[in-house]
């Protein structure tokens, strides 16, 4: 069990596992809704984990990309026919491109100056999202068309859970190889030292631009399904306190941990849908979150339970 | 002219309010080398704390007074409760711990107070001046004199001042500094009261020109900040000029541009200053240690 447990590719069967399994134990379509909210901001946070936990660069405007990819479909399905499929890879693309073409510059930055850098880029994103009114809809957002797979509607919970689930066993195992391959081990030589790791012969740039532009891609993907699952799209899933979100997560899973990344989302998408007191203190419980775990858990949940689980020092 | 001068008037008036939320924002990266994502916080409980205080049947100069100490107690405890007991935190840490007090604030005040907007009477009246064809408000001079004022004894502070040149000791040198015998953490503790106060003064100031919301706080926080990164993160002088070139920018690009893109013009003044210029306008050369 500790070595299943310690194994990355453990975590995996365990995740998968979960998925399969939890459809059993809801009573209603209600949890499967939470579920899948729960599966697009794993996604998300998965990919962000690389960038925030391994390669040790912050980002505060990742749900920029997030925005992208959502109005990307939003838009090309809805106003222009496209498929879903293929808008969504266009979402892909162009997220991408604009990771790309930034991550240079960006990724130049340290710390304080590396936050606002990207977070200037995501509010630049979300006032573009809410002010184009002819495209977008502006602030009041927008209808979304629903998602056709192969000829196929998903359109009932259970058809959306199983795709969400898919789509996040997929990442996550994307992730995990790129972490065990020498692509995360260089990113965590940039973490620890950047001078030491270029020193040994990393060329530190190319694989933070690398990592960013793969996390760009993945929340653009989360962007599109969230699209097509909400059916309606306002510019406040693009924005500053989004981003805050998606970071709170990771942050409180446990940075460098994949399956703490998971659970951080599931946390903090779950709880203020089941508590509903929190519908009024939903802000004073996120801050309250941060604080606490940057104070008191600054490794995460699931990096200091696995040392007190497993006794097992890195 | 006069439309040129009408912009400048309004980019000079919220320029002024940047620049003294990018002091808050410098005084304490001075003392600590972190950035207070909280900052704009502090704006938003000035004019809050103010308009509720005095619906309350406080005198509104007693009712602006008791909000900026209560902005000031606000500063020490995100310093002694956030900051203080997250020692040897990373700077991302310490990044989410700011923002996570932020937020807090903000929901804070939205419970507390209300989530609507509200105004504050003009200090001296409504009356525009006329001036070659643009009007400029009482307020707008108001603001001037104030953000002088607090330069000026920023300044005095500073240059003259056991206390001023301990923090600029501290900012210099941490380690000698303590070693000379300066209490470093009284110096943080000084740097956020400061902070708090000059944030909550612009907010103050800027609510009969701009109606305060409990969200207000988010952007003129991260103008701020802009403001601060443009002028060189830690320079006085570089504060308030960069929030003079920001508020000027902001206004000429509303009014010749895109009204609608306004809020976009700081942001992309950063991006373009991180990448092109990251030490600033004012700011010393950063060298980093391995």
């Amino acid at each position: 069990m500790r070595r299943l447990l310690r194994s990355h590719y453990g975590g995996l069967g365990i995740l998968i596992l979960v998925i399969l399994l939890m459809p059993f134990a809801f009573p209603n379509s209600f949890y499967f809704d939470v579920a899948i909210n729960v599966g697009i901001a794993a996604i998300v946070c998965v990919g962000l984990n690389l960038l925030i936990g391994y390669a040790g660069q912050i980002s505060l405007g990742h749900a920029g990309f997030f925005g992208i990819g959502a109005y990307a479909s939003a838009i090309l399905t809805s106003s222009h026919g496209w498929p879903p499929l293929l808008a969504l890879l266009a979402g892909i693309l162009i997220s991408g491109l604009i990771a790309f073409v930034v991550a240079r510059p960006i990724l130049a930055l340290k710390g304080h100056y590396l936050a606002m850098a990207t977070l200037g880029l995501g509010v630049i994103i979300s006032i573009i999202l809410s002010q184009e009114v002819d495209l977008t809809g502006g602030p009041d957002g927008m209808p979304v068309d629903s998602l056709t797979v192969l000829g196929i509607e998903i359109a009932s919970p259970q058809a959306w859970y199983w795709l969400v689930g898919g789509a996040l066993v997929l990442v996550t195992w994307l992730a995990l190889n790129l972490v065990d391959s020498p692509i995360g081990r260089a990113l965590r030589a940039v973490h620890s030292s950047e001078i030491a790791a270029r020193v040994c012969g990393v060329d530190t740039t190319s694989y933070k631009v690398l990592v960013f532009v793969v996390s760009a891609v993945v929340a653009s993907l989360a962007g599109s399904l969230f699209a097509h699952f909400s059916g309606w799209l306002t510019p406040d899933e693009a924005d500053f306190l989004r981003s805050i979100q998606f970071v709170t997560m990771v942050v409180l899973g446990g940075m460098a941990s994949i399956f703490g990344a998971i659970v951080g989302a599931a946390l903090l998408t779950a709880l203020p849908q089941f508590l509903t007191v929190f519908q009024n203190y939903e802000h004073v419980m996120l801050g309250l979150v941060m604080v606490l775990t940057m104070i008191f858990l600054p490794r995460g949940l699931v990096p200091t339970l696995a040392l007190r689980l497993l006794g097992e020092r890195r | 002219m006069a439309e040129f001068l009408q912009f400048l008037f309004s980019g000079l008036t919220v320029g002024a309010i940047y620049a003294l939320i990018a002091l808050g924002f410098s005084l304490i990266y001075n003392a600590s080398h972190l950035i207070n994502f909280a900052q704009g916080e502090f704006v938003m409980i000035g004019g809050m704390a103010t308009v509720f205080l005095a619906a309350a049947g406080i005198g509104l100069p007693l009712a602006a007074l008791a909000a900026v100490l209560i902005a000031v107690a606000v500063a020490v405890a995100i310093e002694r409760l956030g900051i203080a007991p997250a020692k040897g935190a990373s700077a991302v840490g310490l990044i989410i711990i700011t923002i996570g007090a932020s937020i807090l604030i903000r929901g804070l005040a939205g419970i507390v107070w209300d989530r609507n907007f509200h105004s504050l009477p003009a200090i001296s009246g409504e009356k525009p001046l006329v001036i070659l064809g643009a009007t400029l408000l009482p307020q707008s001079l108001w603001i001037f004199g104030a953000t002088a004022v607090i330069a000026l004894l920023l300044w005095f502070f500073f240059a003259r001042t056991l206390w001023g040149k301990a923090m600029m000791a501290t900012a210099y040198n941490p380690l000698a500094a303590q070693l000379v015998g300066i209490d470093i953490r009284r110096v943080v503790m000084l740097s956020f009261a400061l902070a708090g106060g000059l944030g909550a003064l612009a907010g103050v100031l800027i609510t009969p020109l701009a109606p305060t919301h409990f969200q207000v706080g988010v952007m003129l926080g991260l103008k701020g900040f802009a403001a601060a990164i443009v002028g060189g993160l830690g320079s006085g002088a570089g504060a308030i000029v960069g929030g003079l070139v920001i508020g000027i920018a902001e206004a000429m690009a509303a009014g010749y541009l895109a009204s609608a893109y306004k809020d976009a013009v700081a942001f992309v003044i950063i991006l373009l200053f991180l990448v092109l210029w990251p030490n600033g306008l004012f700011g010393l050369r950063g060298i980093e240690r391995v």
